[in-house]
């Protein structure tokens, strides 16, 4: 538990510091909501007001790049620069470093959370969420699944230079699939059955029910079963052929 | 009790047979380099050491473990210093080693290591503005901080000008002064002469002597080489006083002189060339 918080401080002041997590966790999320508020946050989007519409999605969208895509490509390049291989040459086991950087991870999460309720609160005058625990425990449950997606993707990755293409080719199109930034309907048949089996789309819909319908997150138990599937599979992926020494030498 | 002790050990690649039956020993405090070209052996031998690969055969004990199934207190007691030195480029000198000095049960004082490798002035710099010298004496440093008996460096000074390599042998022998034990491995031949108490060339897997770095050297002839009658004449000899003395007795009884005479041990960059260099391919 110590040698946790030990490296938590660490993995935190590594966040803080790094530029790219910074645009990548805060910036381009939210100047995606102003820019696409902008354009429709007037409208009336499948039953809801526009911008309370699209705070559930940029919460969606949030999750994908904090914590899955983030966290995928900041693991390849310690892995395949060796930091990850020396790390793991000293007494600090495995699960704690794993540990300390989900943690970070969904402390970054947080923060992105807070500035979109933030933001669609002073610029978009959406609501602030009815049940925050249900909120809560629906972010949590989503950021962790998409971090064991995360660690789970770094295993088909070989290189530095490839982890930024290769995350984002899978989480932007992902994104776009699962509806964080419009609404699904006037997507063509083929879409919206790959959105069907994304865990992005379960996400997003039961964000959006707790944020705008009152839900509670205990009524959602479907979406929580497809969503938890599929960190089980990233999980499993990530526990049995996680890397920690670099792809060549 | 030996710190580290190796006995035919073997590792395959695929159709590669990387190590052929290695073995060797390593007494406390010593200090052993590996020495050999390119793809002999020497990484592989050392990441199976440091418990990052797994052996095909033979037994491996460092420090009375066997380092495929070492224990987080193993860890603790050794200290390894990799070949690229990759670290968090956004920390400070000092909080790179106090985070790794926070993953060791005892570990020494983070200013106490700042001095030893040098870097006070460079404390609260960010690893990023740090030269390649200097980055490499943090190396050191946060394989130092655990207070480890037993230090792995793997070619410590691969790549470097010969200013950062004197620096970096320095730090070596500060290391070994501390009493610590050290397996190096290097293509470098002066820097297995300069550091090490004892050398074992590798070649193709296979260690093909094994010795100080004195040793190495005497095993082989010394040479004498003269000009007469035009012709250059080389003689190899365990026995050169004698030799000598006979060749110029008869010089001397001849009323001749040897031109060009010479008398030459093989230094150890003979030895080596001529170990890896001859047999095989």
């Amino acid at each position: 538990m110590r040698l946790f918080v030990h490296e938590l401080r660490t993995q935190l002041r590594l966040y803080s510091r790094s530029r790219e997590l910074a645009f990548f966790t805060f910036l381009l999320p939210l100047i995606l909501f102003v820019l696409l508020g902008s354009v429709y946050g007037d409208d009336t989007i499948d039953g809801f007001d526009g911008s309370s519409y699209l705070e559930a999605g940029m919460l969606g969208y949030g999750v994908t790049s904090v914590a899955f895509a983030g966290l995928a490509i900041f693991i390849v390049i310690r892995r395949e620069s060796g930091i990850l291989k020396r790390v793991r040459a000293t007494p600090l086991p495995a699960w704690a470093y794993i540990a300390a950087v989900i943690t970070a991870t969904l402390v970054a999460y947080a923060l992105n959370t807070a500035a979109v309720l933030a933001l669609g609160r002073l610029l978009f005058d959406v609501p602030l969420p009815p049940h925050w625990l249900s909120l809560a425990l629906t972010l949590l449950l989503g950021a962790l699944t998409f971090a064991a997606m995360g660690l789970g993707l770094t295993v088909a990755i070989r290189s530095a230079e490839g982890a930024s293409a290769a995350v984002n080719a899978i989480y932007l199109p992902m994104a776009f699939i699962s509806g964080s930034f419009f609404s699904q309907h006037s997507f063509p048949q083929f879409l919206r059955a790959i959105a069907d089996v994304l865990p992005l789309t379960y996400f997003i819909r039961m964000t959006r029910d707790v944020m705008l319908q009152g839900d509670e997150f205990w009524d959602h138990a479907g979406d929580i079963a497809v969503v938890a599937a599929w960190g089980a599979v990233g999980a499993i992926i990530a526990l049995s052929r996680f890397r920690w020494a670099p792809s060549q030498g | 009790m030996a710190a580290v002790s190796v006995e035919n050990l073997r590792k395959r690649y695929g159709d590669h047979e990387a190590l052929r039956g290695i073995t060797f020993e390593l007494g406390e405090g010593e200090v052993f380099s590996l020495l050999g070209p390119n793809g002999a052996g020497k990484t592989t031998t050392i990441e199976i050491l440091e418990g990052y690969r797994p052996r095909d055969e033979g037994s491996v004990t460092v420090l009375g473990e066997d380092p495929a199934r070492a224990s987080r207190a193993w860890r603790g007691r050794i200290g390894v210093v990799l070949q690229s030195s990759a670290m968090y480029e956004t920390l400070t000198v000092r909080e790179s080693l106090a985070t790794f000095a926070g993953y060791y049960e005892r570990p020494r004082p983070v200013d106490e290591v700042v001095d030893a490798v040098g870097l006070e002035e460079k404390a609260d710099s960010r690893v990023s503005r740090l030269s390649g010298g200097q980055r490499r004496r943090l190396d050191f440093g946060l394989a130092l901080v655990g207070d480890p008996e037993l230090i792995f460096l793997d070619e410590p000074t691969t790549g470097f000008d010969p200013g950062a390599r004197r620096n970096a042998w320095e730090a070596i022998r500060s290391l070994r002064a501390l009493g610590k034990t050290i397996l190096l491995t290097t293509h470098y031949l002066d820097e297995a002469e300069q550091l090490s108490d004892r050398v074992a060339v590798l070649r193709d897997g296979v260690i093909v002597a094994e010795g100080t770095p004195a040793d190495l050297t005497r095993t082989p002839a010394t040479e004498i080489r003269w000009r007469e009658d035009g012709q250059v004449h080389v003689e190899r000899t365990q026995e050169p006083t004698r030799v000598l003395h006979e060749l110029t007795g008869r010089a001397l009884a001849a009323n001749r002189e040897l031109e060009e005479l010479e008398v030459r041990r093989p230094t150890l960059e003979d030895v080596y060339l001529e170990l890896t260099e001859d047999a095989g391919e």
